[in-house]
């Protein structure tokens, strides 16, 4: 084949029959309030650990819903906790509570994934 | 004086020694259980508090002051104070002078438990002689104290208004069982001693009654089954004591004893918390000070429940109040026991979470260690501060009019100071951040560590190790500058009401610095509920599952409770409460900083030009 120096993208087609959406919809009877989110980006741009860490709640909360759970949750490994991203959301999602559910619904995911 | 029943025994006193043996038992092996859990550290403190004179007086004072006198509650209410002395009081100096009547008069009868609460039907005494007069005075005189005592307890239950509370405790089964043997107590003992005071005599409470009565009851059965009645009443009372709230009464003095020792909570349930869950006793003056129970609905969700639910040890509803509490510390703050149920929320929460897993590598603290300077001040904002620039501008305006010799650790944001995760109840996670952090300060060489959030100021004052560095928030400091006279203000003239942020106030004591600032750059207003009772602005990071409409509603009651006086600005020292009180507030919110920067004159400046 000719080498013309770029390739073709990698589909970025979910399939959504390997995603995992038991441990989401375990997670939204938890924390109802996940669906509410609108990915305006807020929690991102006020996030304390951002000059420090791949923090960023937005970017969770879409993977979570597409069920990409294992790229999801080692983006909130340095999260602090510190509370900005609720005090800035204009939804009034429970953000700090939400990543302690997320970490507590995605459990077994954690425990496989690091095996 | 003469002894009528010779044996010195009657059948009736058997429900009372079975209730008062049981619960000595139950206190002792209570005690010893709670002292061999302790931790041996805990242990030895408590040992050498115990030989300490210094600590012994205080245990004296605090004993007579809390546990008799009801110092606290006297100081919130009257009525409600009187309430409780009356009965603990006067329930006590019954006690003592029943003993010190066996002592005088019946020697060989003294350790028969039973002998002093009984006295009067065993022991004939004469009020003829100026002692026995002054002894059947006395007990007379405590036994209407206690009667009037219980007579405002049945009243309070119909209307909690006229003890200054709004609401109070749901009660449980065991406790309305002790709470009804608890009020026929004291009237059965009137009666018993009235029925017998024709035979052993009696005072001016007991006598008269006994004339009236002879009037109709001409025979003397009814005398036994009183003092039977008597004696079941506290029988019922004692075995009830360890299932009911009216455990707190022993357990109190226990508490504090232990607490003057210096002994922290380290589990949320074991050991010392023990001693904490007994001691409360269910007096829902925290339901009325939760900030939460603007709703009705909340009132599930006060201290007093929880302590009841950890004392059950019902898991679930005990974690669903942990979680939702703001952790504003008022209930401890005004708790007349002095219960710390934040600390045992906290403790709870750390051993009930599902940990995340955590990774802090990336925060790397790559400064090289600079040479101390005792006059350099080290300026931490802090992550809140971040998201209100208003904050640290006006630090840095203040600090440059002062000339100050300053580093500012955090201009293009830092790390967090640790303790939303240790409020969140993960310590270890915590304990990573705070060693990061403590590398850092300590590299910075700085004598003065500057602090404009007072979450990080709790934390840095106590969970941190910074050895020689002097630890200031920014309305010390700017006190400090004005009292010096490194920085000059005007006065605006302005209404200023100042909010006491919770973690300052309540969490730090410092209540006078931002008074004494607001006060020079504006008239100082005070908010209905100030200082050490300051509601708190609804924002708090200690709760965690408290929705966004509830937090909503603390926020606009806190207002409502600050504009009481009409300021034209509401002035506050915390990050938190400025974003969140700025959200909802119809008047200006402002933190001290900003509020001194925009009134400081230029006159020093000047002069160091």
């Amino acid at each position: 084949m000719i080498n013309f120096g770029f390739t073709l993208s990698p589909s970025s087609r979910i399939d959504l029959d390997k995603a995992n959406k038991p441990d989401f919809s375990r997670l939204a009877e938890i924390e109802p309030d996940i669906l509410k989110c609108m990915a305006c980006g807020s929690c991102a741009a006020s996030c304390s650990t951002v000059n420090f860490g791949k923090m960023n709640l937005r970017k969770v909360i879409l993977m979570l819903t597409r069920g990409e759970e294992k790229d999801a949750l080692p983006l909130l490994e340095t999260c602090v906790l510190c509370g900005k991203c609720t005090m800035v959301c204009p939804r009034g999602i429970n953000t700090r509570h939400l990543i302690i559910s997320i970490s507590e619904a995605y459990k077994k995911a954690q425990k496989t994934e690091r095996k | 004086m003469k002894e009528r029943i010779i044996i010195g025994f009657d059948s009736f006193v058997i429900p009372f020694m079975v209730g008062m043996i049981f619960i000595l038992a139950y206190c002792i092996i209570g005690l010893v259980r709670i002292i061999c859990r302790l931790e041996p550290s805990d242990r030895k403190r408590l040992f050498i508090s115990l030989v300490t004179p210094k600590t012994i007086l205080k245990n004296i004072r605090d004993i007579i002051c809390d546990c008799l006198l009801h110092v606290k509650i006297f100081r919130r209410n009257l009525m409600l104070g009187y309430m409780h002395a009356s009965i603990a009081f006067g329930w006590f100096m019954l006690i003592v002078i029943g003993h010190i009547e066996v002592w005088l008069y019946t020697p060989h009868r003294q350790g028969l438990l039973y002998y002093p609460v009984f006295f009067r039907y065993f022991v004939k005494e004469t009020n003829h002689t100026l002692k026995g007069a002054f002894f059947f005075f006395l007990m007379d005189l405590f036994l209407l104290m206690v009667l009037s005592g219980i007579g405002i307890a049945m009243f309070k239950r119909i209307r909690s208004s006229i003890v200054g509370m709004r609401r109070t405790t749901r009660a449980s089964l065991t406790d309305t069982i002790a709470m009804y043997a608890l009020w026929a107590i004291f009237p059965l003992r009137l009666l018993a001693e009235s029925f017998t005071a024709g035979i052993s005599g009696g005072g001016f409470l007991t006598k008269p009654m006994y004339w009236l009565f002879h009037n109709f009851l001409s025979k003397d059965y009814h005398i036994l089954p009183t003092w039977w009645a008597y004696s079941i009443a506290l029988g019922i009372f004692f075995f009830m004591l360890p299932f009911s709230r009216y455990m707190h009464i022993p357990t109190e003095a226990v508490l504090i004893v232990f607490r003057n020792a210096g002994i922290k909570i380290r589990h949320p349930r074991k050991g010392y918390s023990e001693l904490q869950i007994y001691s409360c006793s269910s007096c829902g003056i925290c339901i009325d000070a939760c900030p939460m129970v603007t709703h009705k609905k909340n009132i599930k969700y006060s201290s007093v429940y929880f302590m009841r639910f950890l004392r059950r040890k019902n898991r679930k509803k005990t974690r669903e109040i942990a979680d939702k509490c703001l952790m504003c510390g008022k209930c401890v703050a005004i708790c007349p026991v002095g219960v710390d149920s934040c600390e045992l929320k906290r403790k709870f929460r750390n051993a009930d979470k599902a940990l995340p897993a955590r990774n802090y590598d990336l925060l790397e603290v790559s400064e090289e260690k600079k040479p101390a300077e005792k006059d350099k001040i080290l300026y931490y904002a802090g992550c809140m501060t971040q998201l209100t620039p208003s904050i640290y501008k006006s630090m840095e305006k203040i600090l440059g009019a002062a000339g100050a010799d300053y580093e500012f650790l955090d201009r293009e944001g830092g790390i967090c100071c640790g303790r939303p995760l240790l409020l969140s109840g993960n310590e270890e996670a915590a304990a990573e951040l705070i060693r990061k952090n403590t590398e850092a300060i300590m590299n910075s060489g700085a004598g003065t560590l500057l602090l404009s959030c007072p979450i990080c100021y709790k934390v840095f004052r106590e969970n941190y190790d910074l050895k020689g560095i002097r630890i200031m928030h920014h309305t010390v400091y700017i006190d400090n500058l004005i009292k010096e006279g490194k920085i000059s203000v005007k006065n605006s003239g302005k209404n200023l009401v100042y909010h006491d942020p919770c973690e300052l106030g309540r969490g730090s004591g410092i209540y006078d610095e931002p008074r004494n600032t607001i006060s020079m750059i504006g008239n100082l207003k005070e908010a209905a509920e100030n200082r050490k009772s300051s509601i708190c602005c609804g924002g708090s990071l200690g709760s965690l599952t408290l929705s966004s409409e509830d937090r909503a509603a603390v926020t606009k009651h806190s207002l409502k409770n600050l504009t009481y006086m009409n300021p034209e600005e509401i002035i506050t020292a915390c990050p938190l409460c400025l974003k969140t009180f700025g959200t909802y507030s119809e008047i200006p919110v402002k933190d001290i900083a900003t509020a001194v920067a925009g009134n400081i004159t230029c006159k020093n400046k000047k002069d160091k030009e």
